[in-house]
């Protein structure tokens, strides 16, 4: 039934790719905006590429959390996975994979073509979306916790940013400076490390989070 | 003793146990306070870098330090509203955000106000002030999820998930940030925290713990105010207006 469940997240998002491309858009276009307002000059840009590609990428990432839940919950399908034998845990975090997929797989990858097109040498363009791989998903299962809250909330919208972008700074914090590390001869070693135990620790904890939470806002 | 407390799940008990216990917490609270007041700003001596700037420690310090408490507080509130269904649990978290969030605001203001002197600005990205601003915005977060729902005990319980991934989210801030500020520059202050001298140190910590019972002094008036609102049509309630 996981499997199957993964499947329908896929398919949903291919049959409507605008819906799930628009984070991956976003991405691009914003990060787009950086050299008209600041400056095209190389050495201005560069310094500053690992700190707008992660903080582009978390506002992308705030976009389609409404997806998530919002579209289950209008129809009944939510009340069925509620009701499923399945532990609610395993298909938050099903879904959740699903989504990630979907929004953030792209924007980790459009993450290196950005950081090409802002002067990152190309040998630290694997830092970068090394990072990415590691930091999007704990913004996913965050946003997929908040989501879950205020699924029933007409305001989710508004609020989810709110909730989600002060929980996350210690991403931003150590994703940011895993390539500002390795682009000044540091090692980004300790970054990733960090990196690595929020990625186990939200993957770990959140989805359950989640599960309670989806519970109390379906209540309501 | 779990008697006792089981008791206070109950509204009226509830009531009454913080109509009681809140002179106990304001006198205490106004004792220490001028206690600590008067040892800090009169006996202590000025710093010997600092003069008699260094006094708003003894506003500072504390209220930093109850900033991260009423969290833990609320967090654990929280872990016993959910786990026991305990509808005053909750009652006692939404009392506490707002005070935890003015502690926060206390805490970043006097820091600002006690950076301009010493470092020549209001704000500084040093970690504690940003682990701070972060935990500020935490802080309003609760109080937006737990105010959105039209139900109230949705709403309180949401709320209280939010406290408890924010509980664990806390620490991981404050660590990274520190991670952050030492890679960019140096402790731009270290406050001379052990070899602090005893005519110092006493009123800092006769403040913290005076801050401790004013917590509670506000925390019993405002959940006086909860239980009532959250209480409005219980037979209780009425009779209580009537008198």
């Amino acid at each position: 039934m996981l499997k199957e469940l993964l499947k329908r997240e896929l398919l949903i998002a291919w049959r409507r790719p605008g819906e799930a491309l628009t984070p991956v858009a976003f991405f691009l276009v914003t990060s787009m905006l950086f050299p008209l307002g600041l400056s095209p000059s190389a050495h201005l840009l560069r310094p500053l590429a690992p700190g707008i590609i992660w903080i582009v990428a978390f506002l992308a990432g705030m976009l389609g959390l409404q997806r998530l839940f919002r579209a289950d919950y209008d129809d009944g399908t939510l009340e069925q996975l509620l009701l499923s034998p399945r532990p609610l845990t395993l298909i938050i975090l099903v879904k959740a994979v699903g989504h990630w997929l979907v929004t953030g797989l792209p924007v980790v990858i459009g993450g290196g073509v950005v950081a090409a097109m802002l002067f990152v040498p190309p040998r630290y363009i694997v830092t970068v979306v090394a990072g990415l791989l590691l930091g999007t998903p704990v913004l996913t299962m965050l946003g997929t916790m908040v989501a879950a809250l205020t699924v029933s909330l007409r305001q989710a919208a508004v609020l989810g940013p709110v909730l989600i972008l002060p929980l996350v700074t210690p991403v931003l914090i150590f994703g940011a400076h895993s390539t500002t590390l390795a682009m000044q001869g540091q090692s980004p070693a300790q970054a990733f490390e960090a990196l690595a135990a929020m990625f186990i620790l939200s993957v770990s904890l959140l989805p359950a989070a989640a599960a309670v939470a989806l519970r109390i806002s379906h209540e309501g | 003793m779990f008697t006792w407390l089981h008791k206070l799940g109950s509204p009226p008990v509830l009531y009454r146990f913080a109509e009681r216990a809140a002179p106990w917490c304001k006198w205490t609270a106004f004792a220490l306070l001028a206690a600590g007041l008067v040892g800090g700003l009169i006996l202590a001596p000025p710093d010997y870098q600092q003069g008699d700037g260094f006094r708003i420690i003894y506003i500072h310090v504390p209220s930093a330090i109850m900033s991260l408490f009423v969290f833990a507080y609320m967090a654990v509130a929280s872990a016993v509203g959910l786990i026991w269904r305990l509808r005053m649990a909750h009652a006692v978290t939404a009392a506490a955000a707002p005070l935890g969030a003015a502690f926060t605001l206390l805490a970043l203001i006097t820091g600002s106000l006690w950076g301009k002197p010493m470092w020549g600005t209001f704000w500084v990205w040093d970690a504690r002030l940003t682990s701070e601003l972060i935990l500020f915005f935490i802080y309003l977060g609760y109080m937006a999820v737990a105010n959105a729902f039209p139900d109230q005990r949705t709403g309180d319980r949401a709320g209280a998930i939010l406290a408890l991934v924010g509980a664990i989210d806390v620490p991981i801030v404050h660590y990274s940030v520190q991670w952050w500020t030492t890679l960019h520059q140096g402790a731009t202050l270290k406050l001379s925290g052990s070899n602090m001298p005893g005519s110092m140190l006493w009123p800092l910590l006769v403040m913290m713990v005076a801050f401790m019972f004013y917590f509670g002094w506000l925390l019993m008036i405002r959940l006086r105010a909860e239980i009532l609102r959250r209480e409005k049509r219980a037979s209780w309630v009425m009779r209580l207006a009537a008198d």
